[in-house]
């Protein structure tokens, strides 16, 4: 069974058909990639996945739990979390802090135990701090674990960002353009960065990309997204090879 | 007749608060920011008034004049000294300078002139009319009061859809960067923005303190707030919106002092805002900005 | 581990605020009990307590939520009636004063809270400055509709009127403890500078520990980006009440304190409607947005300044607006701290009282 299959997805706003009967299927672990030009419909299909808007039609099924039209926290509850195209951290907290919110659902204590530091506040604090200083160590970003995530250099915060998401222990990972306004050398480092992920936290990611280096660099199969229509699916070079898919980002 | 007297005294004070509210909206829209004092500018307007036909015996007409004028170079002056040094900064922070403007002007009055009443001489020179033979009986003041509100309604649109100043007010309050980059002065556009409301708060002083003759330095702080939640109430930032939420205001509040309660008008007023806003979020003729995700 | 003595940073941030209570409160005690307190300082030190329970509370929903509320002043005012009905109902009932004045503040916060959460539900789905306007409009129904109540006791129980007097109904040997304009008369005076002290450390700790917990972070992260904040399972509701009912419970407190130091309590303009909730609002802007002492200070400071100005009469009030625009100007303005920054002089207030880099 795959991971995440969505079939016939599709939403109109008013009287503009966004996307029309977009189907996808991605295996568990796989590192799949949504492409195609701008406008295309891509980060609406994220925020469809996501909980964001709801789906005119179509059927989104994660590990064969049926979550179309659910509610964001639902969603992230079921296994999906996302980056967003422009960074959205908690810029007054701190970098740890930052995590640590994405660590809130799976370490928990209520409100009165906080407030009358209770035991089971200690406790969980001591290893949540744990557990998002592992998370920062992976990324390379523990010795700012203390700053402000409105301070650190960019490519920093993307990582920020994805080591949040992660926090959620998800069963999907959903990147957009997550190398946006990245220099070759930073691109670099971000494919090694979310090939590690996916080896190492056992995870599936699938990632909205303009960055064709990176896409062919790290993508093993890619779906072409055109004026809201699936143009293209399949192994990633046959697909960039595709004279179709060519043309559409060319154009004649 | 009752009803319809108290719904024609409704609609007159609702159009003090319409005019009042067109001040308040236009600053939004363009400035981005809560003038809190502009009710008290409403509440100058009308001492200048006062000043001058009751202390120095000038004509009326005269008084009109110099109260428009005074508050026009007042708003932009606060504009000017309070206001411009924080724009770009947190709307919080401009809000509580509008809050410390409005106290300045409140106490400076009141060391002037002392927190006595004042005992407010109508500038409207129209007798009433009295129609159904003496059942229903329309003050001077009232209608024009309301005539006003229309004159002033039907230009503030013209103004703004018609003009080249109205345009670059249209183009600041959608995108100050943009109209920057396209060559209007973004200073001078706000600057006029402000005049304007100012010059209209003047108006509105003069045509309440004229129905209801009571004038202290606090006169404005209270229709100053009603004015506000009736400009949210049309949908802040729009003119026909402040029209209809400022009569709308004003019947409410009538006919809530007439049928229900005149102690609990206010709570009355209050609670169908909260209502609308319940129902549609951005008030009535408000737009709904989606957040881009 | 690093994070372990930084973690112990904003906990040692925490003591030395509650420290500062502390010393000021053996000075001015001690001062008070000695008879070295001058009358006019004497008077304010359960006002400066009051007005700083409430700077702190109103700090919780617009400093660490990040809502415009413009109606905390509602919320103090439903805790001040609420628990000067009960005391005056009790008064013969319950002997213990100080037992019964306890529950007087229990009582008080929890009526606000349930009006916090009430109020919160619907109010908080509203954006921003619509927000705003409407916290603003159920401060002044609040107040409008207290002001024009009456209730009495009899030996039938309880009367309600919203009229006059005449309505309630009641026979002679009834009493009538609301009445209308005339508010809640013959309060027993029991609030003290030590109470206040107390509440207002008990404030303290309840707002920075919830700061520095998980719920605090939830509720923060919602401030910060609430589209980012669901995305990783918040669930927005629900902290935004939690913020707003514990903040409006905490100003219920302020008002039960505020309401035992007074002998008849009315709620008047003045000290319960819109010009109450934004001179708190200012306290809490000029003290630093989530920033519990700065709020304590400015909230002692701006209050104190209108006294200390007294001896310039007429002119004192002027004054202290011309103070606040000047210093808000200062603190904010991009132009003006270009200019400190080229002088290096520090804020004038911290920002906030969050961890700052090495």
């Amino acid at each position: 069974m795959a991971l995440l299959e969505v079939k016939n997805l599709g939403i109109s706003f008013g009287g503009l058909r966004a996307v029309n009967e977009f189907c996808i299927k991605i295996e568990k672990g796989q590192l799949y990639g949504l492409i195609g030009p701008n406008g295309a419909g891509k980060t609406t299909i994220f925020n469809m996945l996501t909980g964001v808007y709801k789906p005119t039609d179509g059927i989104i099924t994660l590990d064969g739990q049926n979550i179309t039209g659910k509610k964001t926290i639902e969603i992230n509850k079921a296994g999906i979390a996302r980056t967003f195209q422009n960074i959205r951290l908690f810029k007054d907290l701190t970098v740890l802090d930052n995590v640590k919110v994405g660590l809130h659902n799976n370490y928990k204590y209520s409100t009165v135990e906080g407030i009358l530091r209770l035991p089971a506040y200690r406790r969980t604090e001591k290893v949540m701090n744990e557990r998002a200083m592992e998370l920062l160590e992976v990324f390379g970003i523990a010795e700012e674990a203390e700053q402000l995530a409105a301070n650190l250099p960019y490519g920093k915060q993307r990582k920020l960002e994805i080591a949040r998401a992660l926090a959620t222990d998800p069963k999907l990972l959903l990147l957009d353009e997550p190398a946006a306004g990245m220099n070759p050398n930073e691109t670099l480092e971000l494919m090694e960065t979310i090939r590690f992920v996916r080896d190492n936290f056992d995870m599936t990611i699938l990632l909205i990309e303009h960055d064709m280096k990176l896409v062919s660099g790290i993508c093993e199969e890619l779906t072409v997204l055109n004026f809201g229509q699936v143009l293209a699916q399949g192994e990633t070079s046959e697909v960039l090879n595709n004279p179709e898919v060519i043309k559409a980002y060319l154009g004649e | 007749m009752g009803f319809l007297s108290y719904l024609i005294s409704g609609i007159s004070l609702g159009s003090v608060y319409a005019i009042i509210a067109l001040g308040y909206t236009m600053v939004y829209g363009i400035a981005k920011m809560l003038n809190f004092a502009h009710g008290d500018v409403i509440m100058i307007g009308s001492y200048v008034v006062f000043t001058s036909t009751m202390m120095l015996g000038l004509p009326v007409p005269v008084g009109i004049l110099a109260s428009i004028v005074i508050c026009t170079v007042l708003g932009v002056l606060i504009e000017g000294i309070a206001y411009r040094p924080l724009r770009g900064t947190s709307s919080l922070a401009v809000l509580i300078t509008a809050i410390g403007v409005s106290y300045f002007l409140q106490n400076a009055v009141q060391l002037v002139y002392g927190a006595n009443a004042k005992s407010f001489k109508s500038v409207v020179p129209l007798k009433g009319v009295s129609l159904a033979g003496g059942a229903l009986i329309i003050s001077g003041e009232t209608i024009v009061t309301i005539a006003s509100c229309i004159i002033i309604m039907v230009g503030l649109q013209m103004f703004v859809h018609k003009t080249k100043a109205g345009h670059a007010m249209l183009a600041v309050s959608e995108d100050r960067q943009a109209a920057q980059l396209m060559g209007i002065n973004v200073n001078r556009t706000i600057s006029l923005t402000f005049a304007i409301g100012s010059g209209l708060a003047a108006i509105a002083g003069m045509l309440l303190c004229s129905a209801y003759p009571n004038l202290t330095p606090t006169t404005g702080a209270m229709p100053g707030i009603k004015a506000f939640t009736a400009a949210v109430f049309g949908g802040i930032g729009s003119i026909p919106g402040a029209m209809i939420g400022g009569i709308l205001l004003g019947i409410i509040e009538i006919l809530g002092k007439a049928y229900i309660s005149t102690q609990l008008a206010d709570a009355i007023v209050f609670s169908v805002l909260i209502i609308v806003l319940l129902v549609k979020p951005t008030g009535i003729l408000g737009k709904k900005i989606n957040e881009k995700v | 581990m690093k994070f372990m003595k930084n973690m112990n940073k904003t906990t040692r941030q925490n003591m030395i605020t509650y420290a500062m209570v502390i010393l000021a409160y053996i000075i001015f005690q001690t001062l008070s009990v000695t008879g070295n307190l001058s009358s006019l300082m004497q008077g304010l030190l359960v006002p400066l307590c009051t007005y700083s329970i409430l700077a702190v509370s109103l700090n919780l929903t617009v400093g660490v939520l990040g809502e415009l509320s413009l109606g905390h002043a509602g919320f103090m005012c439903i805790g001040a009636f609420s628990s000067a009905f009960f005391t005056a109902c009790t008064k013969d009932i319950i002997t213990n004063d100080l037992l019964r004045f306890m529950i007087a503040f229990l009582i008080a916060a929890v009526c606000a809270g349930i009006f916090g959460i009430l109020i919160g539900i619907p109010v908080l789905r509203l954006q921003g400055d619509y927000l705003a306007i409407v916290t603003l409009a159920f401060g002044e129904i609040i107040k409008n509709i207290i002001n024009a109540m009456y209730v009495g006791l009899d030996e039938n129980g309880f009367h309600f009127s919203l009229k006059d007097s005449m309505s309630l109904n009641m026979t002679e040997n009834g009493r009538i403890i609301i009445k209308g304009a005339q508010g809640i008369t013959g309060t027993a005076r029991q609030s003290n500078f030590t109470i206040g002290i107390i509440l207002l450390l008990l404030t303290l700790v309840i707002v920075l520990n919830l700061m520095n917990s998980r719920s605090g972070r939830a509720i923060m992260s919602i401030r910060d980006n609430r589209i980012a904040a669901e995305s990783v399972g918040i669930d927005i509701t629900k902290y935004k009440i939690m913020a707003f009912a514990i903040s409006a419970s905490l100003a219920g407190l302020a008002g039960c304190l505020y309401a035992h130091n007074l002998s008849s309590l009315t709620a008047l303009p003045k000290n319960f409607g819109y010009n109450m909730s934004i001179m708190i609002l200012v306290y809490v802007v000029l003290g630093g947005m989530a920033n519990m002492r700065g709020s304590v200070i400015a909230a002692v400071v701006l209050t104190m300044i209108p006294e200390l100005l007294r001896e310039i009469g007429e002119y004192r009030m002027l004054i202290y607006a011309v103070i606040m625009i000047v210093m808000m100007i200062f603190n904010w303005s991009p132009k003006v701290k270009t200019w400190r920054e080229a002088h290096s002089l520090k804020d004038v207030f911290h920002k906030r009282n969050v961890k700052e880099a090495k």
